[in-house]
């Protein structure tokens, strides 16, 4: 044996495969990890385990029937995918959204955003080890889903908006109970604050773990609370407000440190804020119709009768008159700020009824790419609270 | 006839710990439940009172999976390790009055022993099961018993001190002529650092990163199923049940109350066990889990130079005081 072989022999990374059967990599996240002792010294990881081909399936869909298949992206908060979604196909058509059903879309996308961050805190708290605020975040992510359900019929998979507005509008029921909820939630969030905010073992779990420097952040393409929390000043709905954002007051929370705990306190920020904008938007919702006159038709059947009996329908179930003039041929690019980060859509469209390429720009997939970066001399218990931090959902990711 | 009376005694105490293990995980489930506004368990039988022994059934019907690459003879054992070394234990514990199966007078030193070989279960487990994250587990359980072994063992010597025996009864009496009538107050740095350490002694939330789910998905008993895993399970309880004893024996005054309960000369004793058990079940609802490396600074940097402070302590107040 020569010494170059017994010196490579004196040291091996221990390999171990966290996922994608793991209960902390938050859906079907596969990371190949290369330890030595507990310190990660490699980290790689495999994504597309829950890839179901939606950029695909879109070109073979009308751009309403690709609707529903966004709710599965980041499916903790589809009612934020549906209005960037929507609003992308709007801007393609050259379709505006009446001041109603864009002031039910901001105050259903900060709900949605509220849903998102309560899911993250719940399931962070609990990779580090505090269970009982896993239990409290549910307790109010339930009645937010129970209003989802109330206005759409849907608790996750909403599909509420459709092109040119929103397809059901508010009832007052709706949004008393709402803003019932927006009363309350700020103690709410205040009681979670309780458990973890200045609990030691929280705060040295958290501090100065997983750090990104700015200028790291900005290169690695993070967005959201990720990236604020390093302390870049950048949030869609403030510097390109879409739909009712620059009519509502709000501000956006920014980190210092860039660290696991930067990035807690900034989405418990934001939590606060957006309870902010839901209030202004239920006080400001203005009168009028929720969708536009010029908004594609939907024919729906009127039971499945209709649709046996109508054998001309295309597609059965909806049918989305496609010979319409102002479908826009080119390239459209248009981003919304969703709780996990900047979720852009990118259409090229040859002036047909459904898009010739469709591309999702998935936050999650983006941060996912950062993780060997993060990760890298830190310990094995830091990587679970690192992939919290940064709060990836596997549907959005692998699309 | 002596050895009949012991085997009588052993077979009531076995029979009784048993059942308040079973009940143990009942109380606990609906103790974070509350905390968690939920129920716990609600099914089986008037508030879910039969669970326990709904689970045991479906534990003990459970097929028993072994995987095939596992070094089967020492797989077998560990957990077995596990459970007698606990159970062990439990024989030198006055439970009231002249009533422990064995009253030796190392009794304390019996207990660090046993519950170091319990250590040797989880290790065995981890080493055996060659799979990579009770591989984990196994490392994480040695470091952290051995590390907080010295920091218990180091806490209880101011009691020794005080009580001039190793002998629980002897303890425990002589706790009741001392000034205060318990050592809580005499002993509160060496108590504070028992606490610490019977956390961490028996793998109980912040301390239970042998087993941490979402870092080692179970940690060394990931392999292990059905009766196996239960044996671990009671093993854990009955370690938790044995801390608490040992707890209330140095520190509380044994079976000692403020008052006599006519009748039941265990009464105090019980008390103060679940009061313990309570406090492993309000922790594992509040706190988070600590890092590996976090744990072992508290316990070396933290836990001994305090326990070894408290030994001087007392060392010169008995002094001073002759």
């Amino acid at each position: 044996m020569d010494s170059n072989e017994s010196a490579a022999r004196a040291f091996e990374p221990y390999e171990i495969q966290m996922g994608p059967q793991h209960p902390a990599t938050h859906g079907v996240l596969k990371l190949d990890l290369e330890l030595d002792g507990e310190t990660v010294i490699g980290c790689k990881p495999t994504v597309g385990f829950l890839h179901r081909g939606v950029e695909k399936l879109s070109e073979n869909l009308t751009y309403a029937q690709t609707l529903p298949l966004t709710d599965r992206l980041d499916y903790i908060a589809s009612m934020a995918n549906n209005v960037v979604y929507s609003n992308a196909v709007e801007t393609l058509l050259g379709i505006e959204v009446p001041e109603r059903a864009k002031f039910i879309r901001t105050m259903v996308m900060e709900m949605a955003r509220i849903t998102g961050h309560l899911l993250w805190l719940a399931t962070h708290a609990l990779d580090i080890g505090a269970m009982t605020v896993f239990l409290y975040c549910f307790r109010e992510r339930e009645q937010l889903l129970d209003l989802f359900e109330e206005v759409c019929g849907a608790r996750l998979t909403t599909s509420y908006t459709c092109i040119g507005g929103v397809r059901q509008d508010v009832t007052g029921h709706f949004l008393e109970t709402l803003h019932k909820f927006t009363e309350e939630f700020p103690s709410r969030v205040r009681e979670y604050e309780t458990l973890i905010d200045q609990n030691r073992i929280w705060l040295k779990r958290t501090q100065g773990v997983g750090i990104v420097s700015a200028e790291d952040a900005v290169s690695l393409g993070l967005t959201g609370p990720s990236l604020r929390a390093s302390g870049v000043d950048y949030d869609v709905r403030k510097h390109l407000p879409f739909d009712a954002y620059s009519e509502v007051e709000f501000e956006v929370p920014i980190g210092k440190r860039g660290d696991v705990y930067d990035r807690y306190r900034c989405r418990m920020e934001e939590l606060l804020q957006s309870n902010g904008i839901i209030r202004q938007c239920i006080e400001k919702l203005p009168p009028g119709p929720i969708k536009a006159d010029d908004a594609p038709d939907l024919v729906m059947p009127l039971s499945k009768k209709c649709v046996l009996a109508d054998a001309t329908l295309t597609s059965g179930v909806i049918k989305l008159v496609e010979d319409r003039k102002h479908y826009m041929e080119g390239d459209v690019y248009v981003s919304g700020e969703c709780p996990k980060g900047e979720l852009g859509f990118y259409f090229v469209s040859d002036g047909k009824g459904r898009p010739y390429r469709m591309h999702i720009r998935s936050p999650s997939y983006i941060h996912i790419g950062a993780l060997p970066f993060l990760c890298k001399g830190q310990m094995v218990a830091d990587v679970i609270a690192i992939i919290g931090s940064l709060d990836v959902v596997l549907g959005e990711c692998d699309r | 006839m002596e050895i009949l009376w012991i085997i009588l005694k052993i077979v009531i105490v076995f029979a009784v710990l048993m059942v308040h293990v079973m009940y143990a995980t009942y109380f606990e489930r609906k103790v974070i439940g509350h905390m968690q506004v939920r129920m716990g368990p609600m099914r089986v039988g008037p508030h879910g009172i039969l669970q326990p022994i709904a689970d045991g059934l479906k534990l003990f019907f459970k097929e028993d999976v072994v995987p095939e690459q596992v070094d089967k003879r020492v797989f077998y054992i560990a957990p077995l390790i596990c459970l007698i070394s606990a159970l062990s234990a439990v024989a030198v514990v006055p439970f009231f009055k002249g009533f422990a199966i064995a009253n030796i007078n190392i009794g304390l030193l019996y207990i660090f022993a046993m519950s170091s070989l319990a250590a040797y279960g989880v290790v065995l487990a981890g080493w055996s099961s060659n799979s990579k994250y009770p591989f984990l587990g196994g490392l994480r359980a040695s470091a952290q018993v051995i590390s907080y072994e010295i920091a218990m063992g180091l806490s209880l010597v101011g009691v020794m001190m005080m009580a001039g025996s190793l002998n629980l009864t002897d303890i425990v009496m002589a706790q009741s002529r001392s000034p205060f009538k318990i050592y809580l107050i005499p002993q509160f740095i060496g108590f504070f650092v028992f606490l610490i350490a019977m956390f961490a002694e028996t793998n109980r939330t912040p301390f239970d990163l042998p087993e941490a789910e979402p870092e080692l998905v179970a940690g060394y008993c990931t392999e292990y199923s059905g009766m196996r895993f239960a044996l671990f399970f009671m093993a854990e309880y009955i370690g938790m049940i044995v801390m608490s004893c040992v707890g209330v024996v140095c520190f509380l005054g044994g079976w000692n109350g403020p008052f006599d309960v006519p009748g039941i000369p265990f009464f105090w004793f019980i008390l103060k066990v679940y009061l313990f058990i309570f406090l492993y079940y309000w922790v594992r609802a509040t706190l988070p889990r600590y890092r590996y490396d976090q744990l072992m600074a508290l316990g070396w940097k933290v836990l001994i130079p305090l326990a070894l402070f408290n030994i001087l302590l007392t060392g010169t107040m008995k002094s001073i005081l002759g």
